[in-house]
């Protein structure tokens, strides 16, 4: 017969109370993202309209909406995407198909650690820097977009590179047999087989490059810029634009008496955008998980 | 005549050279940043950088117009406090969930479990930093009853909140690299979950562990806007954690735009921007060599 000893009821004990905290723990990192959601959608309430995402402001930006500032953020997003999407797979092809175990590659991967390291703001310096000052771009969308693209960059190369990897080397092989070359290898099956594992990194960057702020205030984002509404080419290339988090960071601290609830609408169209496209990342992976062939 | 054969050996090496120029693009980028950021600070740095005073005078009067003085220690110190306040809540929620997440529940509920800190790593800085202004802001004040809420305390919370994520799942990673046969092995000497987290998995996974704590503190160093917004902007040494502090980001961001590009303010904020990359690469390469320390133990074993 099994008995329990003290000892045994004392280690139980431990063990109940260990897995508690661990819970309570984890509890108490998810509550407060739940309630700041749910809050700052509650403060943003009275703004929350259509009206709201297709008007610009007015009355010193202390009413209307935030037209500008939304299509601000989609060029900056489209735009480093364009970028940093086609470097950062052939980024990912090089690492994962060309590169051999050497001094260099250790390098590359050291370098794309470092890049998602570096703080932001040192970005925004980078941008400045090399972008507006050397380069002779100005401050503009594009200089903004490069510097969001430099940014991003490891963010694709990373889950590219991962997806890349997932498809099975017999593939490869097979094809190579059949007198392929290393690129129509690369070409005909491994892109079309890493696909949707590369658009989740696609999404994620246009995730990451939306939120930003430091990196575009000093290479492309202004306080306030009139723009026609509705209009979707509004902006041109060297133009300097408005952008969403700009803006919120704006009207948070550099005006006087806004109204309460046109920062939180801000920050809810941001943050339902952001949260939003995370999701669809998150639905593509499990979707890819589920109709996994191999 | 091209023939077929040679047209697709000549394409063949121009997309190899393009893919291998792409492949080391991100060793470009980071020595890139370096000479960029650099160039921008070389004047000041050259001609009347004094590194003593730099680092160990509390005296920033960028903008003092008889006696300019660019002293950071205490800005230093306000980077150090709201770092130090966010890993004291970090390190122990992160590294719990962290647990919590890789050994004590399964199925779906870890699943949606990791879902949810993905998206509160998805939380934009702007907002995070919004938050600390409107939300945590009013409640310092009426917690604490002081004047200002925009403190280190605030600051170190918020950053905390964003440093989480990253230690969670770093650190989930590395436990889930621990093999099976360790755990096996422990269940088959009649432990309980928590004896093996403790006794076994813990010191198995350590330099996983303390990878994901460094990667939490760079994120803490670099985070710009959250604390911009949110810890107030007295350049001071704290003497608690509800006093006001300045970051060496936030000072970034808030003088650049003021600063007439050339001056010598410009380019002591691009000097700051080198230290700063110097210490995140610091930490990120640390970071590196801990987890490619446990890959090679591993190849080996």
């Amino acid at each position: 017969m099994f008995q329990e000893t003290p000892y045994i009821r004392h280690k139980l004990r431990v063990e109940k109370s260990a897995k508690t905290v661990f819970l309570l723990m984890t509890v108490l990192i998810i509550i407060p993202l739940i309630m700041i959601v749910t809050y700052m959608v509650y403060k943003a309430s009275p703004v929350l309209s259509m009206d709201f995402l297709l008007t610009k402001p007015t009355n010193g930006m202390r009413q209307g909406g935030i037209w500008p500032a939304l299509l601000g953020t989609l060029y900056l997003v489209l735009m480093s995407l364009c970028i940093a999407a086609p470097v950062g797979v052939m980024a990912a092809i090089y690492l994962n198909e060309y590169a051999k175990d050497n001094w260099l590659t250790r390098t590359v991967n050291l370098a794309v650690i470092n890049l998602a390291g570096v703080p932001s703001i040192v970005h925004a310096l980078f941008g400045l820097g090399a972008f507006v000052i050397f380069a002779g771009i100005g401050r503009s969308i594009l200089a903004a977009a490069l510097t969001l693209a430099v940014m991003t960059l490891p963010v694709i190369i990373t889950s590219t590179k991962e997806s890349l990897s997932a498809v099975p080397m017999s593939f490869r092989e097979a094809c190579w047999n059949v007198g392929a070359t290393k690129w129509q290898t690369i070409r005909g099956i491994v892109l079309p087989n890493s696909v949707s594992g590369m658009l989740t990194g696609f999404i994620l960057e246009v995730s990451r490059a939306a939120g930003e702020t430091a990196p575009i205030m000093f290479t492309g984002a202004v306080f306030y810029k009139a723009i026609a509404e509705g209009d979707v080419f509004a902006y041109g290339l060297l133009d300097q634009c408005m952008a969403l988090s700009m803006h919120l960071f704006t009207i948070s601290t550099q005006v006087p008496n806004v109204p309460e609830a046109l920062p939180y609408g801000t920050a809810v169209v941001l943050l339902s955008t952001v949260l939003a496209v995370n999701a669809i990342s998150i639905g593509l992976r499990v979707y890819i998980r589920s109709r996994k062939k191999w | 005549m091209i023939t077929r054969k040679q047209w697709t050996t000549v394409s063949e090496f121009l997309i190899e050279t393009v893919i291998r120029i792409c492949g080391i693009s991100a060793i470009i980028f980071v020595l890139g940043i370096f000479f960029f950021v650099f160039r921008e600070g070389a004047g000041f740095l050259f001609s009347k950088w004094e590194p003593i005073k730099f680092f160990f005078s509390t005296e920033w009067y960028p903008t003092s117009v008889s006696n300019k003085r660019y002293g950071i220690l205490a800005i230093i110190a306000g980077t150090a406090s709201v770092t130090v306040i966010a890993m004291t809540i970090a390190v122990p929620f992160g590294l719990g969930a962290a647990i919590f997440i890789s050994e004590f529940c399964t199925g779906k509920l870890k699943e949606i479990l990791k879902i949810l800190i993905e998206f509160l790593a998805a939380i934009p800085s702007v907002v995070w930093g919004f938050i600390g202004l409107m939300v945590m802001n009013p409640l310092i004040i009426d917690i604490f009853n002081v004047p200002i809420g925009l403190t280190a305390l605030n600051g170190g919370i918020i950053l905390s909140l964003m440093a989480i994520p990253i230690i969670v799942s770093i650190g989930e990673d590395s436990l889930k690299a621990v093999p099976d046969s360790y755990r096996e092995a422990a269940i088959a000497l009649g432990i309980t979950k928590w004896q093996m987290v403790y006794r076994v998995l813990m010191p198995a996974a350590k330099n996983g562990l303390l990878a994901a704590v460094l990667l939490g503190v760079g994120r803490a160093v670099g985070e710009t806007m959250a604390v911009l917004l949110a810890t107030g902007h007295a350049v001071q040494i704290p003497g608690s954690p509800l006093d006001s502090v300045r970051t060496l980001t936030a000072t970034i961001a808030a003088e650049l735009g003021e600063a007439p590009v050339g001056s010598d303010h410009y380019q002591v904020l691009f000097v700051i921007g080198i230290f700063l990359f110097t210490i995140t690469f610091v930490i990120n390469l640390t970071a590196y060599l801990i987890v490619k320390g446990i890959r090679v133990q591993k190849g080996e074993s």
